[in-house]
């Protein structure tokens, strides 16, 4: 029992980094319809910023907690101005294309600034000791990274069901064509909503640094599985995404405990899932089937 | 008019002086050097995984081997004219297959140094096999190169898995725990090392409790399950011995210390590590782990030297790759010195059984069965933060398994 609770804390961990970067590929694919294959370097822009922040210039975890996501967002914002925002008329293809070339451009500045080498970064002492459940105990700082995460999705969903701007965002993702019929003006929201989407990722990648290996290639090794979750959720469908994200995170860790003489199982449960749910349901769990905008 | 004449004497002086210095054979007799100088192929991994650990730097080691040898022997070389030739084999045994091919015919290496990555090198050995032409392999550790796989014009330099398993699994086995628990990335080099190490610790009088494959790549880099379940295994191991490389390693080694599993009494031994992975860790992150190690920089007062150099060039401290590479060079090109020609089976016969000591090779030796090259190897630890006064200072050496004992007896498999 002891085990199954602590697969299951962990599973639910590794979740709260999928659901993150799903949740900001859900925003950015609802608004802009652009499927963002960078996601997972500004991930690994934000774990790398921590690092560098922390070693050149002494800034600690809690601030790069604000610092990174804060400027990943911006500089997301300037590059949807900047050449994002000229494709969005054409075929997504294009989009998803560009962004996969910018995925290499980053990751490959960052490469030749600071090799492939992982990089150290510490866990904040105050988050480094561990928690006592009674039946069992567990690091502080997942238990952080998992309360961290939720408040987070709580917030967005607040933010999306409560406020204006969600109103406008859940209106424009769902009904694109028929929103701005209504004197509403989307277009102003794109940018912001990339920005944010952006942000998220370099969010997840700041909590990462303290527990997963610092590298160039960390996000392009976890966006693969990102992209299942979405699909698993559903495209577009923020609900979706996040619950993907901790359900896919669960499967993994009961995959790996249980399934561990099967490797063979384990290492493909993903995609199984994945490959089931589509058959089963092909615009996703939490997708709503239409004919594409 | 005078200026015109001058010139045209100072052109014949030229010429003519031009036409002394490379005009045929020195003493020595009849030299017989393919396209009358020597190429050096480095072909390794410059943009991946290994390219920190060998890389580039293994070829600016090769470098520093070819500017020793000219130093050394100054007008008797056989040859001033010594190049290098570099490609990136990107990981990939495909790439390494045609660019190893490209190496021997068309840019006129006679030999090729490095390669990491097992399946890559096991490509690049039948390359060599089939052109007949020289093989050093250094950055691959697939004990196949020097059996079922192995050949006449390959030969294998400076570590395998054997080594690493037979030092580490045997002396944490005596010294720190008989139970293990290990963890293995699931593919071709991890399925090794777990068969090997499995071997060592049963030989040393020690269990395996429990072992498993972890998906590779581990795309979650999430080893939890496997951390959390060790503790509770019964009986209850003593040594996480872990088999993961660069990258994969740095994740477990922080969620083995985010755990705590060595105050929850479970020791840490790695199956592969370089100094460069100690660095990226911190030392504090591994305090107290064994590992294998078949060249420290900071051993000895030669090693130290070599080492000083190195960073003069590069930045950096020497892996035991690099060191390797520079050691290959030279005594390649030794041999090519001592036999006068570059013609491979004449080169292959001097190297064949040669003793052979410099900064790297410790009592080395070549052996004719098989070409591995035997030499004495090291049981590291990695030192407690405290203990460390200087950056890359991060271990210091237990004890120096001799050549005879580090490496296998030759397999029965290889027929060269």
């Amino acid at each position: 029992m002891t085990g199954f609770l602590q697969n299951t804390f962990n599973g639910l961990v590794s979740g709260a980094f999928y659901a993150l970067l799903a949740l900001g590929l859900a925003v950015i694919f609802g608004m802009l319809r652009v499927v963002n294959f960078a996601h997972g370097a500004f991930y690994m822009l934000g774990a790398f910023g921590a690092y560098v922040l922390l070693s050149e210039a002494g800034v600690p975890f809690w601030a790069a907690l604000v610092i990174m996501p804060l400027g990943l967002g911006l500089l997301g914002m300037a590059l949807e101005r900047a050449v994002i925002h000229r494709l969005t008329r054409l075929d997504p293809l294009y989009n998803f294309l560009l962004t996969f070339g910018l995925t290499l451009i980053l990751q490959d500045l960052v490469k030749s600034r600071y090799g492939v080498q992982s990089s150290p970064y510490a866990t904040p002492s105050a988050l480094s000791g561990s928690v006592d459940f009674g039946l069992f105990d567990f690091p502080t700082y997942r238990v952080f990274i998992l309360g961290f995460a939720v408040l987070v999705c709580v917030a967005v969903w607040w933010v999306l069901t409560r406020t204006r701007v969600g109103m406008v965002v859940r209106a424009a993702t769902e009904r694109p064509e028929l929103t701005p019929a209504f004197g509403i003006n989307v277009g102003r929201w794109v940018t912001p909503v990339f920005g944010f989407g952006i942000a998220l990722a370099g969010l997840a990648g700041v909590l990462a640094a303290p527990m997963r290996a610092v590298n160039p290639l960390m996000g392009a090794d976890l966006i693969i599985v990102v992209f299942a979750v979405v699909v698993i959720g559903g495209l577009g469908s923020i609900f979706g995404s996040v619950a993907a994200g901790f359900g896919i995170g669960l499967v993994q860790a009961w995959g790996e405990a249980y399934l561990s003489d099967f490797p063979i199982v384990s290492q493909t449960i993903v995609f199984v899932v994945m490959a089931v749910v589509l058959l089963w349901r092909p615009a996703g769990l939490f997708g709503r089937e239409e004919a594409p905008a | 008019m005078r200026r015109t004449v001058g010139v045209a004497v100072a052109s014949a002086a030229v010429v003519l002086m031009a036409g002394c210095g490379g005009g045929g054979p020195q003493s020595g007799g009849d030299q017989k050097l393919t396209g009358d100088k020597i190429v050096l192929g480095v072909l390794n991994d410059q943009s991946g995984a290994y390219s920190e650990l060998s890389g580039r730097n293994s070829v600016k080691a090769v470098e520093m081997a070819i500017a020793d040898f000219k130093a050394k022997h100054g007008d008797a070389a056989v040859t001033k004219d010594i190049t290098v030739e570099t490609a990136d084999h990107q990981n990939k045994p495909d790439v390494a297959n045609s660019k190893a091919a490209e190496m021997y015919d068309r840019k006129g290496v006679d030999i090729i140094l490095d390669v990491p990555t097992s399946s890559a090198a096991l490509k690049v050995a039948d390359v060599a096999k089939e052109k007949k032409k020289l093989y050093f392999n250094i950055g691959a550790a697939t004990t196949e190169l020097t059996g079922k796989s192995c050949n006449k014009y390959t030969f294998h330099y400076a570590y395998d898995t054997y080594m690493l398993a037979n030092g580490t699994g045997k002396v944490t086995t005596q010294q720190v725990g008989k139970n293990w628990y290990i963890l293995y990335p699931n593919y071709a080099f991890g399925q090794d090392m777990e068969k090997s190490f499995s071997a060592a610790i049963t030989a040393a009088g020690g269990q395996v409790v429990g072992k498993d494959g972890a998906p590779f790549p581990n795309t979650s880099g999430d080893y939890s399950t496997y951390l959390l379940k060790a503790p509770g295994l019964n009986p209850k191991p003593q040594v996480l011995g872990t088999m993961q490389a660069g990258a994969e390693l740095v994740n477990v080694v922080k969620q083995y210390n985010e755990f705590k599993l060595r105050d929850k009494g479970v020791g840490l031994a790695v199956g592969l590590m370089f100094i460069t992975d100690i660095h990226s860790l911190t030392p504090a992150a591994l305090a107290g782990t064994t590992y294998t190690d078949a060249w420290y920089w900071n051993f000895d007062q030669e090693n130290r030297a070599f080492a000083d150099r190195f960073q003069k060039e590069t930045g950096t401290r020497p892996s035991f790759a690099h060191a390797a590479n520079y050691s290959a060079a030279m005594q390649y090109l030794e041999a090519v010195q001592a036999a006068g020609t570059d013609d491979a089976d004449t080169v292959v016969k001097g190297l064949e059984g040669k003793e052979i000591n410099d900064v790297f090779l410790r009592n080395g030796k070549i052996r004719a069965e098989d070409h591995r090259v035997i030499h004495d190897a090291y049981l590291a630890q990695v030192k407690p933060q405290a203990e460390v006064t200087e950056p890359w200072d991060y271990v210091k050496v237990l004890e120096t398994i001799p050549a005879a004992e580090a490496f296998a007896a030759p397999s029965p498999d290889c027929k060269l």
